[in-house]
């Protein structure tokens, strides 16, 4: 019976993920390999700082970032920069302040904007709101061993455009293989050595969209090491209980099966 | 309590008795822990605990999120990314409450399943049954208000399909529709009703299940062989049960434990997979997602409510005898509260003179059917209402409708069931007298008694 349990247990866990029943004309998407992937998987620091610069440079002259703060980027399991490397950062940014009505030099407190362009998706959690994978046959069991996807789905989405436009009642739109439905309004944002890295990592279009991709999944879940840590802590603590209960249960229990075992001799 | 004879609470200080006199509180408490319980309890018999301990989890986490959750339109969601970011151990309060939910259904599920398959619902337990089916509808109605409260888009729309369903009940539906709402839409009203609902049940819950535990410790715990504990003298009823401390206690524990390794790795290493990635988007009643989707929990009982359509000819017929009162909309709101109604009737649908599935032959297909099934429409809820899938979402439906309705009221006249042990203690010195269950020699060095 306890097999039979287990059994049911994890097919109900791997049936039932609601998660990433993409829809229809879902796009094609690449199970490219992140650092921070599986139970051990960790940020890797410096991808996370060249991601931030593709953003800055980059995605940053659209979209927005608004749950971020500054103050993030020196935090613990992320970026790693120093408070005064944080303040230096967001002072090369205006926000604009409702209590002196004006505008002033950002502090590392403030937020990153918001999208400059109405158009242009908030970009703090995408890397959670989209899913890569759902198959086979909507079942989701592939979200089990790739991950639900969203990385994956970001640096698809920025390397799988195909170079054909289409115009469309006089909007231009950008075919993409990733993209649902195959036209995207977002013109290709990166080209090779669209961003030059201080310490001169590769920047072909493909590094730069993994870079910013685990930067964006930091932002999406900044807490994500602690997250882990605390998983570990939990099983270790708990799996120690349990096998202390285990023996205890065995040693309360063994009088009574004997008892029963002398019984139906 | 339980009629089975046993030793009561004897207040035995000056101050125990003082007390007892007045108020018998540690003679309640000592009597509900210590009451008889059938010592061949298998595995199936834990999750009761691990409900106790998911209710319990879940309004303390719950409390917590409160304090950090602001219930407003414009500020919901960025207050729950701020609960998420910024509020020490948040994110981890918040996850855990998330996947408590599921926790808590797996768990549900498989103690219904087991009082179907073991006939627990049996004379004399229906109202142990009826009380655990209305805890489990508040069950429902407390996770689908909490799924709305982070104002994502699958919160939104959520809640916007399923109050459309009252909406769905002639004459007066529009009018209910809009009293939920608390206005014409789902919108601010909505949300601030809904957590405040949110809050309440789970107390109700609460004040259910000790109705639910006052039941069955009236009437004593079924078993897996569905013979009572004999009541013939205390003797007998101590070979046959023994106190639930600390031996189903202990027990439990260890089950919970391991479970809780489970749920913890869940929580730690994949806490989004159970739910809908876009729930991470704000709500926005101006987007329509491509394909809104209810929580894991709910997906049967959608696809119930969709395999219904206009094409299928019960409806059809509804439709013309009722002159149209009941429509395609109306006949999948019937069939979805219908289906969990005939499950709340199933201890007067089961003629079975036998209670335990184990030695009911032709049941036991019947009733593995029944569970494949049940994974079947929640895969077919999941999908989009499109191709095959309403096909399959209908057989599945029927099937739901035809084994309560049809099979376990012929099972009863057809079957012929085998004999069940004549007493408790006879099948547990069977199972633990039999030198292949893995009792080992450690056990047997222990003299009895």
């Amino acid at each position: 019976m306890f097999r039979k349990l287990v059994i049911s247990t994890i097919a109900a866990l791997s049936l039932s993920s609601g998660a990433g029943f993409a829809a229809g004309g879902a796009g094609y998407v690449e199970n490219y390999e992140f650092s921070f992937q599986g139970p051990f998987g960790l940020f890797d620091q410096d991808q996370l700082q060249r991601g931030l610069q593709v953003y800055t440079e980059v995605c940053a002259a659209c979209h927005g970032l608004q749950y971020v703060a500054y103050r993030n980027l020196s935090d613990e399991g992320g970026l790693g920069y120093t408070g005064e490397e944080v303040r230096a950062f967001a002072a090369q940014f205006e926000v604009y302040d409702a209590s002196i009505d004006d505008w002033r030099t950002a502090t590392p407190n403030d937020h990153f904007p918001q999208s400059g362009l109405e158009t242009a998706p908030d970009l703090s959690l995408m890397a959670k709101a989209r899913a890569g994978f759902s198959g086979p046959y909507g079942l989701g069991l592939n979200q089990l061993f790739k991950g639900i996807g969203g990385p994956e789905y970001i640096a698809s989405l920025l390397t799988h455009y195909t170079g054909e436009e289409v115009e469309q009642y006089g909007t231009y739109f950008y075919e993409n293989e990733s993209y649902p439905g195959g036209l995207i309004a977002m013109a290709p944002p990166l080209w090779d050595g669209a961003v030059e890295f201080a310490d001169g990592s590769p920047n072909d279009v493909e590094s730069m969209s993994k870079d910013v991709a685990a930067f964006l999944t930091w932002a999406a879940e900044p807490r994500m090491m602690a997250r882990k840590q605390m998983g570990f802590t939990a099983i270790i603590m708990l799996g120690i209980l349990s096998v202390m209960l285990y023996l205890t249960n065995k040693k309360l229990w063994a009088p009574v099966k004997a008892r029963a075992k002398a019984a139906a001799k | 309590m339980s009629g089975i004879p046993h030793d009561h609470y004897e207040p035995k200080s000056n101050s125990e008795k003082w007390l007892h006199s007045r108020l018998p509180i540690v003679g309640l408490l000592y009597d509900t822990l210590m009451i008889p319980t059938p010592k061949n309890l298998n595995w199936m018999w834990i999750w009761g605990i691990v409900l106790v301990f998911c209710l319990v989890m879940q309004i303390i986490t719950g409390i917590i999120l409160v304090m950090h959750y602001t219930p407003h339109v414009d500020l919901a969601f960025a207050s729950v990314e701020h609960i998420m970011r910024n509020v020490n151990g948040g994110w981890a309060i918040r996850y855990i409450h998330q996947n408590g939910a599921s926790l808590f259904f797996i768990a549900v599920y498989l103690h219904i399943f087991r009082g179907l398959y073991y006939g627990s619902y049996k004379a004399p337990r229906e109202v142990t049954w009826i009380i655990g089916m209305l805890i489990y509808l508040m069950m429902m109605g407390t996770a689908f208000m909490g799924y709305v409260l982070p104002w994502g888009q699958m919160s939104f729309w959520g809640a916007t399909v399923i109050t459309g369903l009252f909406g769905a009940i002639p004459f007066v539906g529009e009018a209910i529709q809009t009293w939920l709402l608390g206005g014409p839409a789902v919108d601010n009203a909505t949300l601030n009703r809904f957590l405040s609902l949110h809050y309440l049940l789970p107390f109700v819950i609460l004040g259910l299940v000790i109705v639910h535990i006052w039941a069955f410790h009236t009437t004593g715990n079924n078993n897996p062989t569905g013979v009572e504990v004999r009541r013939t003298s205390k003797k007998d009823a101590e070979s046959d049960t023994l106190p639930f401390w600390p031996y189903f206690v202990i027990k439990d524990l260890f089950a919970l434990a391991v479970i809780l390794v489970a749920f913890f790795a869940i929580v730690g290493f994949m806490p989004n997979y159970l739910g809908h990635p876009d729930n991470y988007i704000e709500a926005n009643p101006l987007v329509t997602p491509a394909h809104i989707v209810p929580e894991w929990y709910f997906l049967p009982f959608y696809a119930i409510l969709r395999a219904f359509d206009g094409d299928v000819w019960v409806v059809i017929a509804a439709e013309f005898l009722t002159g149209g009162i009941i429509d395609a909309k109306f006949f999948g709101v019937l069939a979805m509260f219908g289906a969990i109604i005939v499950m709340a009737l199933v201890p007067w649908l089961d003629t079975s003179s036998v209670r335990s599935g184990r030695y009911r032959p032709m049941f036991k297909p019947w009733f593995w059917v029944f569970v494949i099934n049940f994974f079947v429409l929640m895969w077919a809820g999941a999908m989009p209402a499109e191709g095959i899938y309403p096909y399959i979402a209908l057989i599945g439906s029927a099937y739901w409708f035809a084994y309560f309705l049809v099979i376990l009221p012929l099972l009863g006249v057809l079957e012929k069931p085998t004999t069940p042990p004549s007493t408790i203690e006879d099948d547990f010195n069977a199972h633990y007298g039999d030198a292949a269950s893995g009792n080992g020699p450690a056990a047997a060095k222990i003299p009895a008694e």
